[in-house]
């Protein structure tokens, strides 16, 4: 019985890449939710917006590199390129609403039409990113790589499991809860984010009380532009930049969305977990964690695991589902959709 | 009446003036897709043989071979028909130099080329899955079966006192019949293996991968994939602390992976189909004569599988998909006279005033059993980012 291995494994092979995963789709599933719950549809060009934004980011990392602007080998230069990537990236939203979007707001559209509308961003947005950068994977971390790696975390402790914890995995999760915290205070203690609020919650009585809805439509896609650059960055840094990657990220992140509650912010953080942790759990083999932690007699023989890793989309789906089936509002009773 | 006809004539003649090849041959390789850092000097090679013959007079009495190249994608079987399907059809080849990867090869040979009677020589499908297919005589390959890359690698890992290993394998033809060839000959030769699990390409994450790997244990980690996912595979493992020793399979020869999984990659040891000797250093001349990377992976088989294609034509007379699968295995064998690179403009002399040659070529070609190298393997170890040879198999 070696509970401290047990524990060890666990963190290195579930535990740190799952919250980081988690923080990822997190920030992915607040962009949807407060989309949907202030524009009232459900954008399906996020995944692809996040690969555009990460592309800007990455351009202005070669750019900052070339003229010798870095982050001092500490940390990567793409968290300096960020402000840029996030500007460009309202400017592109901004646009988008207004070529597009407003038009069916104007019309009082249904929700529907909104959703085949932004189906067509998507494919926009898909193809300019893979125009612009192409279809392989880049790598733009830069910096030191390891907090501290297996190694020098054998050297310490003298164990033989190792636990590593990346750069980049520990910039996601300090650089999530910056974000979320923040947005929650813009969101409950300014003047802006409660006409948000108020908007989100009842649309007529919001103009009524003098509430400008394109001011609101235009900071929304404000802060989404700051979210879907800042998600991108963070999952691109974490696990490269493949356009193609971003685009299958759409079913994890509305599924955190939808099983935190739709419209729910704090619904879209708990989902984020849920949804990466129950990919994780589900696709574990659990054998070594259980060998270390009962007598060495009862080690199992299998490997303990209930899906393949294939099964990952699986197992959001099957979350997506059971939500639906038995909570549609979600944990957070957000709106049912 | 006969202004019409010299008219005619005279257009006839003009278009056959305008197209300067006379006899064309398709290269079907995945120029985008995981592979594409090596397909473009697997092309160079190929049309290098075919420049050599159209300098040395052509084939046939004279006849130029031009060259369409075409994408295989290596991963989209669709993509990879249409593409074969377009060469045939619209370009009018009589015979592939391809395809590549075994996956889109497999495809490309049940659903197009057998339909079309268009013989293929791959030069770098080596699932063994093809040994056992029957082609109508319309396959052949220069690259050895992964069956015997897979009993190679067993013998490097078993010499090297390892005998307990995990395996991962890219989810396709290729990864899934060289785990199989790998397993079956590591477990007769005493090894055991803790566990095989298949990997995707062009993922973000490997961590749950890697993961289960580490669960199920070994001493060392295989990896039977391609320098993307593989690679990444590599790295993840690498860091996470799972496994502190590698061993790799062809697909994953490359700079790129140098590039990409860096330090981790030091000591590990990984198989190349490839030889050695007069014919090596003799293509290594002519590449380095024609400014063709012929260091990289597969080039020679390119070489090879091109000029079989030309050379079965000249032995068979005619320049028909039927002549030219059935006289392969005819110029690629004893008996003949025996042809090295930079020779083919001879065995096209020779071939034409009626006699007989045994290609050896770039690769030593033998094709045995149903059209297939019997092969020869490169042993490297990585030391300092570069590929070091330590031995011929």
């Amino acid at each position: 019985m070696d509970p401290v291995s047990a524990l060890v494994t666990l963190t290195n092979f579930v535990l740190i890449p799952g919250f980081a995963y988690g923080s990822q789709l997190a920030l992915g599933a607040l962009g949807i939710t407060l989309i949907y719950s202030i524009l009232r549809f459900s954008h399906f060009a996020h995944g692809d917006v996040m690969a555009f934004g990460t592309m800007v980011v990455i351009f202005t990392t070669w750019g900052f590199q070339a003229i010798g602007i870095t982050g001092g080998g500490v940390i990567p230069t793409a968290l300096l390129a960020i402000p840029v990537g996030i500007a460009v990236m309202i400017v592109y939203l901004l646009v988008a609403d207004r070529l597009v979007y407003r038009f069916f707001r104007q019309v009082k559209a249904k929700p529907l039409t909104f959703v085949m509308a932004s189906l067509g961003v998507m494919f926009v947005t898909n193809g300019l990113t893979r125009l612009f950068i192409g279809t392989s994977e880049r790598r733009f971390e830069d910096g030191e790589r390891f907090i501290f790696s297996v190694r020098d975390f054998r050297e310490w402790t003298g164990l033989a499991e190792g636990l590593a914890l990346r750069s980049s995995q520990a910039i996601t999760i300090v650089t999530a809860l910056l974000v979320m915290a923040a947005l929650f205070w813009f969101l409950t203690r300014t003047k802006s984010g409660k006409s948000m609020r108020a908007y989100s919650d009842n649309e007529d009585l919001a103009l009524l009380s003098g509430i400008n809805p394109e001011r609101v439509v235009t900071m929304t896609w404000m802060i989404v532009a700051g979210l879907v650059v800042i998600a991108g960055t963070l999952y691109g840094l974490d696990k490269g930049f493949r356009p193609i990657n971003y685009f299958q990220l759409l079913l994890p992140m509305f599924a955190a969305a939808i099983v935190g509650g739709l419209g729910s912010p704090i619904g879209a953080i708990v989902g984020g977990f849920v949804v990466a942790f129950s990919e994780m759990g589900i696709t574990y083999a659990w054998r070594r964690f259980f060998t270390h932690l009962m007598p060495e007699d009862m080690a199992p023989d299998s490997m303990l695991q209930l899906l393949p890793v294939d099964y990952k989309f699986a197992v959001t789906f099957a979350i997506l589902v059971i939500v639906l089936i038995f909570r549609p509002t979600g944990i957070f009773r957000g709106k049912s959709i | 009446m006969r202004k019409l006809l010299l008219a005619s004539t005279a257009i006839a003649f003009g278009a056959g003036a305008a197209m300067a090849d006379d006899i064309r041959f398709g290269v079907l390789l995945g120029f985008t897709g995981p592979i594409e850092s090596v397909t473009p000097h697997m092309a160079d090679s190929a049309e290098m043989a075919w420049q050599e013959i159209n300098e040395a007079g052509g084939i046939l009495g004279g006849q130029m071979i031009g060259s369409v190249r075409a994408d295989s994608t290596c991963l989209d079987a669709s993509a990879a028909q249409a593409a074969a399907e377009r060469l045939i059809s619209s370009d009018g080849v009589v015979g592939i130099m391809g395809a590549d990867c075994s996956g889109v090869t497999m495809a490309v040979l049940q659903n197009v080329a057998m339909s079309a009677g268009v013989p293929m020589i791959s030069p770098s499908a080596t699932s063994p899955a093809f040994t056992t297919t029957d082609s109508g005589g319309m396959f052949f390959r220069t690259a050895p079966s992964d069956a015997r890359q897979g009993a190679v690698l067993a013998e490097i890992i078993t010499e090297r006192g390892i005998s307990n290993v995990a395996v991962t394998y890219t989810n396709n033809d290729y990864g899934a019949g060289f785990a199989n060839a790998f397993v079956e000959n590591f477990e007769a030769a005493g090894g055991s293996v803790t566990t095989s699990i298949p990997h995707e390409d062009a993922r973000g994450d490997y961590s749950a991968e890697v993961g289960t790997l580490a669960s199920a244990g070994g001493d060392a980690l295989v990896i039977l994939g391609y320098t993307d996912g593989g690679g990444a595979m590599l790295r993840t493992a690498w860091e996470l602390g799972a496994f502190d020793a590698f061993f790799i399979g062809d697909g994953m020869y490359g700079d790129e992976l140098v590039e990409s999984v860096g330090e981790a990659l030091e000591g590990t040891v990984g198989t190349l189909p490839g030889a050695e000797g007069e014919m090596a250093d003799a293509f290594a001349a002519l590449g380095e004569a024609n400014n063709v990377l012929t260091a990289s992976s597969f080039t020679g088989e390119s070489y090879d599988a091109a000029a079989l294609l030309a050379l079965a034509a000249q032995a068979a007379g005619e320049a028909t998909p039927e002549g030219i699968a059935a006289n392969i295995l005819n110029v690629a064998n004893a008996p003949g006279e025996e042809i090295l690179p930079g020779e083919l403009g001879r065995a096209i002399e020779i071939l034409a005033n009626g006699g007989e040659v045994n290609y050896i070529g770039a690769t030593d070609v033998e094709l045995i059993g149903p059209g297939e190298a019997a092969g020869t393997y490169r042993e490297y170890v990585v030391e300092d980012g570069q590929f070091v040879t330590v031995r011929f198999r």
